[in-house]
């Protein structure tokens, strides 16, 4: 695999991003007006009995904010890729003499790399509205690279639904679905104050487990298990989410659709 | 369904070939396998000495490929195209960088290089296509309809830097719907229909298949029977039509001098003299039975957008 052109695609891909504002308002617009109604309007949630001791309800939210910006990049990296497909700029990269699966990590590096200014974009918003990252300047690393790290895994699923469909239009349709697992983990609030069933679901949904792992390097100290977990669901969903791009970017190429 | 069935090419190097078909006819089906953008179901072919399924790899760093409708990204600027096409072939940056630089100076775009490709005509779009097709200097290019929708000035244009190309040694192997395109560029022809080749030669051995030259004089003092008299020491004579008298003429424009300096000669007045010549529309018909679409339609696009 030649990182160069993985590199360049990437680097395309972030600049469509920026360039196209459709893509880049459910990275940082959304989530952003999204946490500010969810501080304004739920701040007095953390008086709640068993609300995990947080500083303020912002430095509760943060995790979430990055891990919806981050979905919405796999989703928007999604869209992007399926939009190239039906303009037929991904048949210039495959008659190029690269590796096929290069077209898939082109734009999940520019996905990935959309992750980290998402992660980098609601640490500076946290900073200044009062919010503090617990682990400090090592903890704030860790989350761009945790945040990274999950747009990669939840961007293979856009690129795999972009390379089987070839549709835009479909890509985007799963638009509210991202909110739907949002909701059912525990990146909005905490999983043991939901009501069952959706308790039991945010329970055993990797995105708490990932959600967790960033958040309790901006509230507190991550703990083995919370990593162990964060780190496990991401590889799952990661391998799960690239096998599933592979086999998609495979039948596309043998059947020319 | 097979989109192609039995077609059977062969393109000496330093040839141009043109794929001449209606819309759906299989002209793009044939370019997306022999460009490794599609498997074939069955047969073989090979591009440059490789096969393009066991060498697909070796294949493409063989080719340039400007598809259909310029499959560019609106967002990128012409720069950005062409280095990313470079980086894509593997150039070194510099490299990348210098013969990028030259061609968009080649195809008259280096004002332009620093717009997005969305605010390019049609025309430009295609030169742009043409110019990162060449970036790594293939052996062999594929030019997909490439003037397909285009006004006739930038169809001109891209006709110009093909045939500059051909010149320089490259190998083009062209779809087309135009007829005047595949009889203006191309050294051999070969015309498909429903999937099937049904003709390929020379556009000149292919003309000459469904008829000869002929002239229709219009006399001025109606002397038909005269005038058939001269001239059949000339060429065959073929029924009048509409009044005039008609001779086939196997030299075609080069028997013109000789017939008008007979008729002279012999004191017969010609008022009007048209040369007809088989074209490859009479090829096209000859062997479909009807007229290929895309050549009849006006040409759409205008350029409108300034090269600032």
């Amino acid at each position: 695999m030649n990182a160069r052109v993985v590199a360049a695609l990437g680097g395309r891909s972030v600049r469509q991003t920026f360039r196209r504002p459709q893509l880049m308002a459910p990275i940082i617009v959304f989530p952003t007006l999204l946490l500010a109604i969810q501080t304004g309007g739920a701040g007095r949630a953390v008086d709640l009995p068993g609300f995990p001791q947080v500083d303020g309800f912002l430095d509760f939210m943060l995790a979430g904010a990055m891990i919806q910006a981050t979905l919405l990049a796999g989703n928007s990296g999604g869209i992007a890729l399926a939009v190239d497909i039906e303009m037929g700029f991904t048949d210039r990269l495959l008659a190029a003499p690269i590796s096929r699966f290069a077209l898939v990590l082109g734009r999940l590096a520019g996905t990935a790399a959309l992750g980290a200014v998402a992660a980098l974009w609601f640490i500076a918003l946290g900073l200044v509205f009062g919010a503090s990252i617990h682990e400090g300047v090592p903890g704030a690393i860790a989350i761009v690279i945790l945040v990274s790290l999950t747009a990669v895994a939840f961007g293979g699923i856009g690129s795999a639904i972009a390379l089987r469909t070839g549709s835009a239009s479909i890509v985007q349709g799963l638009f509210p679905l991202v909110f739907v697992i949002l909701f059912l983990s525990s990146a909005f609030f905490p999983a043991n104050l939901m009501l069952d069933p959706a308790a039991t679901v945010a329970e055993y949904n990797p995105l708490s487990f990932i959600t967790e792992g960033v958040r309790e390097l901006v509230i507190s100290t991550l703990t083995a298990e919370a990593f162990w977990k964060a780190a496990a669901s991401l590889c799952g969903i990661g391998l799960l989410s690239l096998g599933l791009s592979n086999l998609a970017l495979r039948r596309r190429l043998r059947t020319g659709g | 369904m097979r989109a192609v069935d039995g077609v059977d090419i062969e393109v000496a190097p330093g040839e141009i070939y043109a794929f001449l078909g209606p819309n759906g006819a299989g002209k793009t089906t044939t370019v997306r396998v022999l460009t490794t953008l599609l498997r074939p179901t069955g047969g073989s072919a090979r591009v440059a000495g490789h096969d393009v399924v066991a060498e697909a790899a070796e294949v493409r760093r063989s080719i340039g490929v400007a598809l259909q409708e310029a499959a560019l990204d609106p967002l990128m600027t012409g720069r950005e195209l062409i280095r990313l096409q470079a980086t894509l072939h593997g150039l070194p940056r510099r490299t990348g960088v210098e013969r990028g630089e030259a061609l968009l100076r080649r195809v008259g775009l280096e004002q332009a290089a620093d717009r997005r490709v969305g605010t390019y005509s049609g025309g430009m779009r295609r030169r742009l296509d043409l110019a990162s097709a060449l970036v790594h200097e293939p052996e062999v290019l594929f030019l997909d309809e490439p003037t397909t929708g285009l006004d006739p000035v930038s169809r001109k244009d891209i006709w110009e830097e093909v045939s500059a190309l051909n010149a320089e040694g490259t190998t083009v192997f062209l779809t087309t719907q135009y007829l005047e395109e595949a009889d203006r560029l191309a050294n051999r022809v070969g015309i498909i229909d429903a999937g099937r080749i049904v003709a390929e030669g020379t556009p000149a051995s292919l003309k000459a298949e469904v008829g000869r030259p002929h002239l229709e004089l219009g006399l001025a003092d109606g002397r038909a029977e005269d005038a058939e008299r001269v001239l059949a020491g000339l060429g065959r004579p073929l029924p009048p039509k509409e009044g005039k008298v008609l001779v086939e003429v196997a030299g075609g424009a080069s028997d013109v001098a000789k017939v008008v300096r007979a008729l002279d000669e012999a004191g017969i007045v010609v008022e009007s003299l048209d040369l007809m010549e088989p074209t490859l529309d009479d090829v096209f018909v000859a062997k479909t039975g009807y007229h290929i679409e895309g050549d009849e339609e006006e040409t759409g696009e205008h350029e409108v957008a300034a090269e600032t």
